[in-house]
């Protein structure tokens, strides 16, 4: 609001001046991974398991656990940022690119955005260009283990560049689709897109 | 949604670690009970820091809220919320934010509330909505609390808990508990949460908020009861205690 304003008595934990470049307005750095989701953690057998893309596609493809870890994985080694405020700096992944997945289907051209669906219901929507160009994967394994249930195991989308709802734990497929579709939280009133650099935290902003 | 500059109206003192700040707000609007609204503190060479903190007050208080705020070791906002902030002081907010962790009278029950520390306090907003309203949803509050001083809203539970029909408290002391101490003396488990729920049934509504620790073990023990998990909704704080 007012430019002027400052809270009084306020001087604020100064970051290291090497990491202030990699964090976003209105964050801070934290060395845990704290856990957020709306409901309880999803268990989800690996036998059970399988991921799928489907929606504006020539013909849907669908892996199970082993199919898809046999997939040419990368290693990726990320800052994330959670729209609650805390960034956690450098964090190792491995997965699958996004853009990997994508060369298994014949993507319509209207096809312009994607629902990320979840074992539990969860969903969340994106431009699909923010899932190509190396920008967005699904992993597994997190600093090196398995990733853990709270975490999203065994498998979660993980797309940095944006907030870190926009990862969705638990992930099972991808839906492209020709218009923007709200998934849990943007219906719910956060932002559309969610970009930490522009702070688009809540519609509107 | 923007930013309203929100002025101190009162200061209390919860427990030893633990503060409410009445914020009067010139762009009032009713919350649901359980959101949020976030804190923008601003350092003279334009520096900003943010975080959320849970509304404790009930909607049907017009123009006004409290916000409940733990201390928190090196917390760099809860710190001068608590250890700054005076009376009249100005503070810039915005809200109400959040629509998944929500309960309104409308909504119906049963109620199942599950709290450890500082994660009663969305659930106090709803406890307050449910009596401000005069609600006759049966509600049932799990709250875990370390020693007896660390319990916030003591005294306003034990009334609430007097109502008829009030919501009904159990109390779980994990760490010391006063003398004849007849509540719950050690971390929720799973016969604890059994026992609780039971009246309640399984169409419960639960709604736990805490530590991730806590939530993770009481959601996880829900669905094992039995518990529908769309009927479980969680509000997590804190760090998760390991590397994973």
């Amino acid at each position: 609001m007012s430019d002027s304003f400052f809270s009084r008595g306020f001087t604020g934990r100064r970051r290291e001046p090497e990491n202030a470049k990699r964090v976003p307005p209105g964050q801070y750095i934290t060395p845990d991974f704290p856990v957020l989701s709306a409901g309880p953690t999803q268990h989800v057998p690996l036998d059970q398991w399988n991921f799928r893309i489907e929606g504006l596609v020539r013909q849907p493809v669908q892996w199970s656990w082993q199919e898809f870890n046999q997939l040419p994985s990368q290693t990726f080694t990320v800052d994330i940022h959670c729209v609650t405020k805390w960034s956690k700096l450098d964090t190792r992944w491995e997965g699958v690119s996004v853009d990997t997945l994508l060369e298994n289907v014949e993507i319509d051209p209207q096809a312009g955005f994607v629902t990320a669906f979840s074992y539990g219901g969860y969903t969340t929507n994106l431009p699909l260009a923010d899932l190509t160009g190396g920008r967005a994967f699904v992993a597994y394994n997190y600093a090196g283990q398995p990733l853990a249930p709270e975490h999203g195991g065994p498998a979660r989308l993980v797309v940095p560049h944006l907030y870190f709802w926009k990862s969705a734990k638990w992930v099972t497929g991808l839906r492209l689709m020709d218009a923007d579709r709200r998934g849990f939280w943007e219906a719910l009133g956060y932002h559309d897109r969610g970009d930490p650099w522009k702070e688009e935290r809540y519609q509107g902003d | 949604m923007v930013w309203q500059l929100a002025t101190v109206r009162a200061v209390r003192q919860e427990t030893p670690r633990v503060k409410t700040i009445t914020l009067e707000l010139p762009g009032w609007s009713p919350h649901r009970p359980g959101q949020h609204y976030d804190i923008r503190l601003t350092a003279p060479d334009g520096y900003q820091a943010q975080r959320s903190y849970s509304i404790a007050s009930e909607p049907e208080r017009v123009g006004e809220i409290d916000l409940t705020v733990e201390w928190i070791e090196n917390g760099e906002v809860s710190s001068y919320l608590h250890d700054v902030v005076a009376l009249d002081d100005r503070l810039e907010v915005r809200g109400p934010i959040g629509g998944y962790f929500v309960w309104t009278a409308e909504m119906g029950g049963p109620l199942l509330l599950v709290g450890g520390g500082s994660g009663v306090v969305p659930l106090m907003a709803m406890l307050r909505h449910r009596a401000a309203v005069g609600s006759s949803v049966p509600a049932r509050l799990l709250y875990s609390s370390r020693t007896p001083e660390d319990v916030i809203y003591a005294a306003e539970l034990e009334r609430l808990s007097r109502q008829p029909g009030g919501v009904e408290v159990f109390h779980t002391l994990t760490r010391s508990q006063p003398p004849g101490w007849k509540g719950y003396a050690r971390r929720i488990d799973r016969a604890m949460l059994a026992e609780v729920l039971q009246p309640l049934g399984m169409q419960a509504q639960a709604f736990i908020c805490g530590p991730t620790l806590l939530v993770e073990n009481v959601a996880d023990h829900l669905v094992q009861l039995g518990l529908p998990p769309s009927n479980i909704r969680t509000e997590r704080f804190g760090p998760t205690g390991g590397p994973s």
